[in-house]
């Protein structure tokens, strides 16, 4: 036998305790939607998971109305340090359940157990923790003293993340003093399902935080409704660009991570084994499913060769196939759409004189995958060296100076990370310095960290998450005028539902008639 | 320097993978336009491959594969010829209580020791490919390596006329350190050339880097490129007697550079990891690391081996919760 055929080593599903059927999660309470509910499928096997509600304009404006009760009546009123014991409490049970969320997400999403369980649900975790911390000190966060929170935070978040997306969304809106709406991706509602299990674990006030569930209609209407402070998105550029277009000329603050293209540039004296690993974990971790994937190779002209034979006997090596095995190193495609999406980029490729390599792996039957895969003479016009492609396909192009590799990373309408592989520190210091992306990682890869901030340039967005940073996306200096609507509403304090309605329809108006 | 003198295969190779001789300039050109080992990546890659899940047949294999693949070992002042025979009996029944249990690849003892060990082995001493057990002498004023030449060459020549099949030597890691590493070849090449035996045949060299005492991962990687140069057949971490001794990302660095000498020569070199390897959670590891990174024919007693003692007792306390279906205690073991 060989012993690289490992034996199976599935991770139990038996931990999971779904329901059939999951309701929206209003006002701290499972309630059913209006919409036409929908089913969420596991992509590795297209079996069906569990029906989800989808919410209507009403259940939208149910959500707001609870987040904007919540944060009237109990969370901008509690002390920081309170404030913080809730966060500190949702960390530990986010631990406590790690397992199952792990699970619950691999299942969902597709992608492979061990990055769940070592990547997402840890990280997941310490945002939690990290930002738990901050909720008594935001006298600290660089706004002056005593800043005050915005109100309600409409968020909408991707699929290839999906819990480490919500976390990154509530964790530094509710240290900060805000209540929020959230709506997961359509594919992946999960997770976010079984985190508001966790806020009733947890005890958190109703109305702090709601979760609904739909398509991308849900998603336009609670980043359109009248009565949000904040609306603070993670998807592709040009659903970001719509919002932006939503909440332009009124008092919502807006905060987009969208699309990348990052270029991974490797030098000729780069550690070359670890830049391997680096290559293959900056564009097949997750499938490529990430917004920051090192998914343009810029290759030092005199190594290009010896890289590109190294990668792909490294690529030979990786496991496809069922995200719940513990051996598995590529796991599903999200979806049929991005399935079809990452296959016509991929023969745009072929089609404009790329060269196709894609390592030998038994695809399975069901589900949706695609074997990781590297084009070689790219040229810069090259569709798979501009657009996003968002799967596990990596485009090799060559460079011969310095010069010419920080103007070929810089040559795209993106700017949301770049790694650099190099001995030479100073090297690093000097190309890290004049490339236009939010991240820049030295000999490392899709590395993160609650206390690093993250985000982008130019189409990639606008707005930090993580650290410090992240917390002035939900913060207001304390001078700062506050939007009429909450002003009035806030004046009021517990006489909460006429005035707030009037004072926020003559702005709906105003907005239609923008439109 | 005596060894280029001498006109050896291995040595031929070296000066033409060099483009001249293997004095000190020549090497250190040479060894430092290896690219560099970046630690945090480095560490983060062994990481990911100790997180394989092996489990069921795979584990079953993996037990039996780390047994066969053991140089079991005893390295003491106070070793006797009473001690070399009891390892030795444990060596050949590693578990009395299953006799499907292989045996181990070799016993390791100090060179004086080898005369006990081939008496005691007796018919059952010879290749491990053929079922047999091969002794393995430490030589070259093991384990500081701080002697003549003349000494450790002497040392050499000993055990293999007492009948020792594999020598692991010790570089002088003072010499590598202060830059002199045409004096480390010289050594190695020299021993290399002490293994033969009168009838042309030649013990396999093992040399052994201890690598915490080179204290950098480019230090490792230098230093097994130069012992590969100088004509060892295996390359091993560590005398036992250093901490930190064998660990997995300074093994897995090792295995990458023997999978580039392969690449380059197509000559195959063993790797072995010494000291401090004791579970059998661990040992597959260095199996996953091996499997992944050099491919599993290395899977073979020459080209990888275990240097440990203790390790033996636990892969067989699994070994035997794999086919019972429970642990039982370490007084169901036989102690060596």
């Amino acid at each position: 036998m060989s012993f690289l055929e490992y034996a199976p080593a599935p991770e139990s599903r038996a931990i999971l305790n779904l329901r059939d059927e999951y309701g929206l999660f209003i006002d701290g309470e499972f309630v059913e939607g209006h919409g036409t509910p929908f089913q969420t499928i596991s992509p590795a096997s297209e079996q069906r998971i569990a029906m989800i509600s989808s919410a209507d304009s009403t259940d939208v404006d149910a959500a707001v109305a609870a987040a904007r009760r919540a944060y009237q009546r109990t969370w901008s009123r509690m002390s920081g340090r309170d404030r913080g014991k809730y966060l500190f409490r949702i960390a530990r049970l986010l631990q406590e359940r790690a397992r199952e969320l792990a699970v619950a997400e691999s299942l969902d999403n597709g992608k492979p157990i061990k990055e769940s369980r070592d990547v997402d649900v840890p990280l997941v975790a310490a945002w939690f923790f990290y930002y738990a911390g901050w909720a008594d000190k935001l006298d600290h966060a660089g706004l002056g003293a005593d800043p005050r929170s915005l109100g309600v935070a409409a968020q909408v978040i991707p699929w290839n993340f999906p819990l480490l997306m919500l976390a990154w969304k509530i964790a530094p809106a509710l240290a900060a003093g805000n209540t929020v709406v959230l709506k997961p991706a359509e594919t992946t509602p999960l997770t976010a399902l079984l985190f508001a299990e966790i806020v009733q674990q947890a005890d958190l006030p109703p109305g702090v935080v709601n979760i609904i569930t739909g398509a991308g209609d849900t998603g336009a209407a609670l980043v359109g409704h009248g009565d949000v402070d904040k609306v603070a998105f993670t998807g592709s550029t040009a659903v970001g660009r719509a919002i932006a277009k939503t909440v332009a000329g009124t008092d919502t603050k807006l905060t987009l991570e969208l699309g990348g293209k990052a270029a991974n540039i490797v030098f000729d004296d780069a550690p070359i084994d670890q830049a391997i690993e680096g290559i293959v974990n900056g564009i097949f971790f997750n499938q490529g499913h990430v917004c920051c994937a090192g998914s343009r190779l810029l290759v030092q002209e005199n190594v290009h060769d010896e890289v590109v034979e190294r990668l792909k006997a490294r690529l030979s090596t990786l496991r496809l196939g069922d995200p719940l095995d513990k051996n598995t190193d590529i796991g599903a495609i999200n979806s049929r759409e991005q399935l079809e999406r990452i296959r016509e980029l991929s023969d745009a490729g072929v089609d404009e004189g790329a060269e196709r390599w894609t390592a030998e792996c038994e695809i399975p039957d069901d589900g949706f995958w695609f074997a990781p895969t590297i084009f070689t003479n790219v040229s810069t016009s090259h569709r798979i060296a501009r657009e996003e492609i968002f799967g596990p396909v990596l485009s090799v192009l060559p460079f011969r100076t310095p010069a010419e590799a920080v103007a070929k990373a810089n040559n795209t309408p993106y700017g949301l990370s770049a790694g650099i592989w190099t001995d030479k520190g100073s090297r690093i210091l000097a190309v890290a310095d004049r490339l236009r992306a939010g991240v820049i990682w030295a000999n490392t890869f899709n590395r993160f960290d609650p206390s690093s901030p993250f985000g982008g340039y130019k189409e990639s967005g606008y707005g930090r998450e993580g650290g410090r940073h992240g917390l002035a996306a939900y913060l207001a200096p304390a001078g700062a005028a506050r939007p009429a609507r909450t002003h009035v509403a806030a004046s009021e304090a517990a006489a909460v539902e006429a005035p707030r309605k009037s004072a926020r329809t003559p702005k709906r108006q105003a907005k239609g008639t923008k439109r | 320097m005596s060894g280029s003198q001498l006109v050896h295969p291995a040595r031929e190779r070296a000066v033409a993978i060099l483009g001249g001789d293997p004095d000190d300039a020549t090497l250190r050109r040479y060894l430092h336009g290896i690219p560099g080992v970046d630690a945090v990546g480095l560490e983060q890659r062994a990481a990911g491959l100790g997180s394989r899940s092996i489990k069921t047949t795979s584990k079953q294999w993996a037990l039996d594969k780390i047994i066969e693949l053991i140089d079991l070992t005893t390295l003491e002042g106070a070793d006797t010829p009473g001690k070399v025979r009891s390892l030795v009996a444990k060596a050949l029944r590693p578990d009395p209580a299953d006799a499907t249990t292989p045996r181990v690849a070799a016993v390791c003892v100090y060179g004086d020791m080898v005369p006990h060990a081939v008496e005691a082995l007796g018919a059952a001493h010879g290749d491990p490919d053929d079922g047999l057990v091969s002794v393995a002498a430490v030589a070259t004023a093991f384990p500081s390596g701080r002697s003549s030449l003349a000494i450790k060459l002497q040392d050499t020549a000993d055990a293999v006329a007492a009948g020792a099949d594999e020598i692991d030597m010790v570089i002088d890691r003072g010499a590598f350190l202060a830059g002199r590493y045409g004096q480390v070849f010289d050594e190695i090449a020299q021993v290399k050339e002490a293994c033969a035996r009168p009838d042309g045949t030649s013990a396999s060299l093992k040399v052994i880097l201890e690598t915490g005492e080179l204290n950098t991962y480019d230090n490792v990687r230098r230093a097994s490129w130069l012992a590969i140069l100088a004509g060892g057949d295996f390359i091993k971490t560590s005398t036992g007697k250093v901490q930190p001794a064998a660990t997995l990302p300074v093994t897995l660095l090792m295995l990458e550079v023997v999978r580039d000498w392969h690449r380059l020569t197509g000559q195959r070199i063993g790797v072995k990891p010494a000291g401090g390897i004791r579970s059998s959670k661990d040992a597959i590891k260095y199996l996953v690391t091996v499997a992944e990174t050099v491919g599993e024919e290395w899977l073979q007693p020459h080209l990888f081996r275990y240097g440990a003692s203790s390790l033996l007792n636990d892969v067989l306390m699994q070994r035997r919760k794999t086919t019972s279906g429970h642990y039982s205690g370490p007084d169901y073991l036989t102690i060596d």
